[in-house]
């Protein structure tokens, strides 16, 4: 598989009055062509942050990245001056945002907004974007987008300025495109259809998507991949198959125990009790500790190593460290 | 569009209206009257004056007199200036005034707004510290102190410029200066705090994804919007320029309308008194309206026409 993105050992921390926030903590992963990777954890473990240090949008201060690298055609955007960095925001990597209330600009029209980016970054006359800007809302499903061009944000519902996000960050035909929790504001049917056009614009473009969520259900339903956050650490990586029918982190375990199954008769809902660990001082070893029903005594005082379960499947847990299943074949 | 605009004339002159009727009878009990001074004039000769100005009729005569003489946009002749008509020195007086009001406007709003996008994009710089430290002072500071601080500093001390009169740019320039700090103030300040909200909008980060430049993503994504509370007050604003206006020509002598309106009060010259009441307010009421209209341009939320069915 052809790697897009590959991001290691990432850190990213944040000032604030109460001390220094250790957001993210040596996220390690990959993003292969034309594949979409679910990102999935609990609220504040990370995964905003994460995908907005790809696109360098940390707001610096508070911010501060620690460490780490995330390359991108043989390039590490880290080390990218600003200029060039622009070069690639909304052209070769785009994102979008949870609230498509407020990511729109209210006192600019939608043609206008869509063909700012594409005059940014591709050689076209006004003229021309504006084919481009149509031939885009079409894809999303707008309905008249030569009228809809002349229209303001407010005369939109939300669904369909979703769809119009969607167009604004797919309209120069990037190549990652990251979505932090793109129907999250929207209600059930509205977001159904909005992951159905992200599967028909992947199929047609061959874009990687990163998806942001915290919805299990959301992710049974479009990734390919998930890479599951805990802490500002990913603790268990996988394809949805390997995830969802064989998790191996007790947190894993937890999360998909703790949402309604369609294919597992009775199964019974059990919360993850307790609650994350506070990153201003983050625990040195496995984070999950705490709260894990198989935590022994190596756990919090040692992080666990990455263990490959297969090509596609690494998990951070003691229980699959290598020399447990030593100790076991052993006896 | 037409159907608003045609609302809102009708609307001004209904205001117009309240304010010729108050203004005219407030007036008129005020004591005194224009012609009992200490120089003794006859019985006979006071007659033929107040039934020359129609001043021996009932008052609401009086009143339904004037207001036919306004509906034909006559102002009636001056009491205590006999030789000229109100109309005459509202001719002299308003291009004076207006040149003073506008450029100040124009002085502060521009230098506000800028100053305010500095400061904010500067958020808590040295430059912001500066700007915002001017800021303060300027609006605590009332323009009266202001002009004669400008007069002792720039005109006498250094001479570089002149003390008073309005007969060239350079005459203007004192004027203006201390008329306009107040409101450039007022501006730059509520332009910052407005532009630092703004810049922490989605649609901000959106622009940003988008890999715009920072030049772009402030004047084209955020000033727009930045500038909506500023708008607002802009009529305010417009406001006390106007009536700032009354106390920096007396002060640099400038020939303009405020000092016949003060004269004429102190005159009780009653054609004069609602000569340039009625032209004040028909000026600030026009300018309310167009920073309505400028609001609806600038904000697409806002329809000025009848309601969208929604
Ligand atoms: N601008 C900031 N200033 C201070 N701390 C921040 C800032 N942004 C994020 N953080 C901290 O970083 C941590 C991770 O936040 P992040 O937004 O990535 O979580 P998330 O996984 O996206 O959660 P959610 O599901 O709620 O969106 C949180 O503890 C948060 O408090
Ligand atoms: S490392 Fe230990 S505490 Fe952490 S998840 Fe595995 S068993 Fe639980
Ligand atoms: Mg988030």
């Amino acid at each position: 598989m052809e790697k897009v993105l590959e991001v290691k050992d990432l850190h990213v921390s944040f000032k604030t009055y109460g001390g220094e926030v250790k957001a993210v903590r040596g996220v390690t992963f990959d993003l292969h062509k034309g594949e979409t990777l679910a990102i999935v954890g609990e609220s504040g473990c990370g995964k905003s942050v994460t995908s907005q240090s790809i696109m360098r949008l940390i707001p610096e201060p508070p911010g501060r990245f620690d460490g780490g690298s995330i390359v991108f055609k043989e390039k590490d955007l880290t080390k990218l001056k600003d200029s060039e960095m622009r070069k690639i925001r909304g052209s070769d990597i785009s994102m979008i945002f949870q609230d498509p209330m407020t990511a729109l600009n209210p006192t600019l029209t939608i043609g206008d907004q869509l063909t700012e980016g594409i005059l940014q970054h591709m050689n076209l006359s006004k003229e021309q974007a504006k084919k481009v800007a149509v031939q885009m809302l079409d894809l999303v499903g707008i309905p008249s987008p030569q009228v809809r061009l002349k229209q303001y944000p407010h005369q939109f519902s939300g669904g369909m300025r979703q769809r119009i996000v969607i167009a604004m960050a797919l309209v120069c035909q990037p190549e990652v495109l990251i979505a932090d929790e793109p129907t999250t504001a929207l209600d059930v049917t509205i977001q159904a259809q909005i992951l159905e056009l992200f599967r028909d614009i992947q199929k047609k473009t061959g874009v990687s998507i990163i998806l942001i969520t915290h919805d299990l259900g959301v992710v049974a339903q479009v990734a390919d991949r998930i890479a599951v956050m805990y802490a500002g650490k990913i603790v268990e990586t996988g394809t949805r198959r390997e995830v969802f029918y064989n998790p191996q982190h007790p947190y894993t375990k937890g999360l998909l125990n703790s949402v309604p199954r369609l294919d597992v008769d009775g199964a019974e809902l059990i919360p993850i009790a307790g609650t994350p660990p506070d990153l201003f001082s983050p625990p040195v070893g496995c984070p999950f500790t705490a709260r894990c029903p198989y935590a022994m005594e190596v756990c919090d005082k040692v992080y666990p190593s990455a263990t490959k379960l297969s090509d596609s499947h690494g998990v951070d847990c003691w229980l699959q460290d290598e020399r447990a299943q030593k100790l076991l074949a052993n006896r | 569009m037409l159907h608003y605009i045609l609302k809102r004339l009708g609307s001004m002159a209904v205001t117009l209206l309240v304010i010729i009727t108050l203004t005219f009878f407030l007036m008129h009990s005020i004591p005194g009257s224009p012609f009992n001074e200490e120089r003794a004039t006859s019985e006979a000769v006071q007659k033929n004056l107040e039934s020359f100005y129609h001043l021996d009729e009932p008052l609401y005569v009086q009143y339904f007199i004037y207001l036919k003489s306004v509906a034909t946009f006559d102002f009636g002749p001056s009491i205590k200036k006999s030789s000229q008509t109100v109309n005459e020195m509202l001719g002299r007086g308003f291009p004076v005034s207006f040149e003073l009001g506008m450029i100040t406007l124009i002085v502060a709003i521009f230098s506000g707004i800028l100053l305010g996008i500095i400061a904010a994009l500067r958020h808590n710089g040295l430059i912001d510290y500066l700007a915002m430290t001017v800021a303060v002072v300027g609006i605590s500071v009332p323009n009266f102190v202001m002009a004669t601080l400008l007069i002792q500093q720039l005109a006498v001390t250094w001479g570089i410029l002149p003390v008073a009169t309005w007969t060239s740019p350079k005459h203007m320039i004192l004027p203006t200066l201390a008329l306009a700090t107040g409101p450039m103030a007022i501006i730059a300040r509520l332009t910052r705090s407005s532009m630092l909200e703004v810049m922490t909008q989605d649609y901000i980060r959106t622009a940003k994804a988008k890999g715009l430049s920072p030049v772009k993503i402030v004047f084209k994504h955020a000033l727009k919007n930045a500038l909506l509370p500023v708008v607002t007050i802009l009529g305010s604003l417009a406001a006390s320029i106007l009536t700032g206006t009354f106390v920096i020509e007396k002060i640099f002598a400038i020939p303009g309308m405020g000092k016949y309106f003060v004269e004429s009060i102190n005159q009780r010259d009653y054609p004069v008194i609602m000569g340039t009441t009625i032209f004040y307010s028909t000026v600030l009421i026009m300018m309310l309206f167009l920073v309505d209209l400028a609001y609806g341009i600038l904000d697409p939320r806002i329809k000025l026409h009848k309601k969208e069915g929604k």
